[in-house]
């Protein structure tokens, strides 16, 4: 056999049967398939149960049934445009240079929670604030915000299965209770969070509420010095509570409030941060830092022009909570990675598709003049 | 097979090549496994965007340095469908790794996404926002991915195969560590 290999070659068949060459493409493949096995297990491909920002995706489809060309969460939005104004205070706490003292543009995008873009507006329906600073030097800031100051879960399971408990029967198209209220029982944090945002009423619109980034970043000044802080947008306008009434005759009423609103004159979030202290949670969204930690306001968010979604404004733009600028870096918070992850699919998913008009639209366009 | 003496590429091809054969590998990993998982996401991108760019520099020297130093020839005795089989997964092997970061940044450019490589540095963008050009990268990003790995265990088993089976002096042209002993 030896003989036979070496008068045909090295690359005959005598050679790969001599014995060794049988155990050496054993071995080669050993190698490929150890291999390929590393990698479809790195895929998740091995894993179906695997919680992945596929499933995540696919479970707000499944609420919320197909909208193709629409955020599958915050579907229902409106663009807008304005500056920051900082007052340099931030600069002590973080090297950004969103916080030198100085003027940056910002757009950004108002919208309602949930994954229904033709939902009718209800003043006890979420909202959410979302901005994009633009320094200049190419850096970027983004953050999505929402008008309650805790959220309900911390957790991307918890988050999945509370999704989940919210699905709609088929049979009567409403959330089951039932399923709600075991979520609730099961995840006591939860409860707590709704105790906190059920202890202050919600605002009547866009323009008196306040949004919180409810999850912690951390702020690193020009020394490399770490701050644990969570930001928030403070309304200047006066509050009214919002009324008992449930979605009125006009489908769009809130957001027709802020574009008018914004026709008789810029708008005003004071931006302020709450500076945790060592052995304050930084991984958990749902649990609040205690009442008297210290605040700064490092400047005033100032919307002056709100436009319908459409190529290129902020229809465009994902809202990932993890496009920072060096100062800012995420926290320990799962939610964090989840967030930009989801984000990320939706925005990949609604990005190929066609775009049908949001149901914003001309009553929306105003310029504080 | 003390016969079998094949010339060797030169020190710095055989550094570029195990490089980027580590890089390339465990991009393809980061890459797979970071759209797959929810708490690895934001790091893992963080690693693949300036590893990517760092495979794009290497390739680019890699390519200059083949065209100064060629590759030494294969044993004159290898069929020829297999030396063509060797030439052609090269040539797409190059094409893919330059078509990879490449796509990678146009996709970034397109979706708006800042691509943080350092601190404050960030790759500028080669295309204005679009959207739908986007998505269709995207796709693209994966499908070239998926043909990289496949393009990567193809040489990978071909290079056993002249180890254990072949024995014709084309491993240790490009695996020994210092020269090879006349």
């Amino acid at each position: 056999m030896p003989e036979d290999a070496q008068r045909a070659g090295p690359y005959s068949l005598a050679a790969i049967a001599r014995p060794g060459g049988l155990a050496g493409l054993a071995a080669i493949g050993v190698v490929v398939l150890c291999i390929c096995a590393a990698f479809a297990y790195v895929a998740g491909w091995l894993s179906p149960a695997r919680l992945t920002p596929d499933r995540i995706v696919d479970t707000f489809e499944q609420v919320n049934g197909p909208h193709p060309g629409f955020r599958r969460n915050h579907a229902k939005g409106v663009c807008f445009s304005g500056y920051f104004d900082s007052n340099g205070q931030g600069a002590r706490l973080s090297r950004s240079v969103v916080f030198r003292q100085g003027r940056t543009p910002v757009t950004g995008r108002f919208a309602l929670s949930g994954g229904l873009p033709f939902v009718a507006d209800d003043q006890k329906t979420v909202r959410s604030l979302a901005v994009s600073f633009r320094p200049p030097g190419g850096e970027e800031w983004r953050t999505a915000m929402i008008n309650i100051p805790v959220f309900i879960v911390s957790t991307p399971q918890a988050f999945h299965d509370q999704l989940v408990a919210s699905r709609p029967d088929p049979a009567t198209g409403h959330p089951d209770p039932a399923a709600m209220k075991a979520f609730v029982a099961s995840h006591p944090e939860t409860a707590r969070a709704f105790k906190m945002i059920g202890a202050s009423p919600f605002s009547s619109g866009f323009a008196d509420a306040n949004y919180y980034a409810l999850n912690a970043f951390r702020f690193i000044d020009a020394a490399g010095k770490v701050t644990p802080v969570r930001w928030s947008l403070a309304s200047t306008e006066p509050f009214v509570a919002a009324g008992a009434s449930g979605p009125g005759t006009d489908a769009n009423a809130l957001f027709d409030a802020l574009a008018a609103r914004v026709g008789q004159g810029a708008l005003h979030w004071r931006l302020v941060v709450t500076i945790g202290q060592p052995g304050d949670p930084t991984s958990n969204a749902a649990t609040a830092w205690p009442p008297d930690r210290a605040h700064v306001e490092l400047g005033v968010v100032t919307v002056d022009r709100i436009e319908p979604e459409a190529t290129g404004n902020c229809r465009d733009i994902n809202f990932d909570p993890l496009v920072l600028p060096t100062g800012i870096a995420p926290s320990d918070d799962p939610l964090l990675s989840m967030r930009s992850a989801a984000y990320s699919e939706s925005f990949t998913r609604r990005a190929g598709e066609k775009k049908p008009p949001s149901a914003v639209q001309a009553a929306a366009a105003s310029k504080a003049g | 097979m003390s016969t079998m003496r094949a010339p060797q590429f030169t020190p710095l091809s055989r550094l570029l090549h195990w490089a980027m054969a580590a890089a390339v590998l465990a991009q393809l990993f980061i890459g797979v496994g970071m759209v797959a998982s929810l708490p690895g996401y934001h790091r893992l991108v963080r690693i693949h965007e300036p590893l990517g760019v760092l495979i794009l520099v290497l390739v680019a020297i890699r390519l200059v340095n083949r065209l100064l130093n060629p590759a030494p020839p294969l044993p004159e005795d290898m069929p020829a469908p297999l030396k063509f089989a060797a030439h052609a997964s090269h040539v797409v092997l190059y094409v893919l790794m330059f078509a990879l970061p490449l796509v990678g940044w146009t996709m970034l450019s397109a979706a708006g996404y800042p691509i943080v490589l350092y601190g404050p540095l960030r790759l500028p963008p080669i295309l204005p926002r679009d959207v739908e050009l986007y998505a269709l990268l995207r796709a693209t990003h994966t499908v070239l991915a998926f043909a990289l790995f496949a393009t990567f265990i193809a040489p990978l088993s071909a290079a056993l195969m002249h180890a254990l089976i072949f024995r014709d002096g084309v491993f240790p042209s490009m695996a020994s560590v210092g020269t090879l002993r006349e």
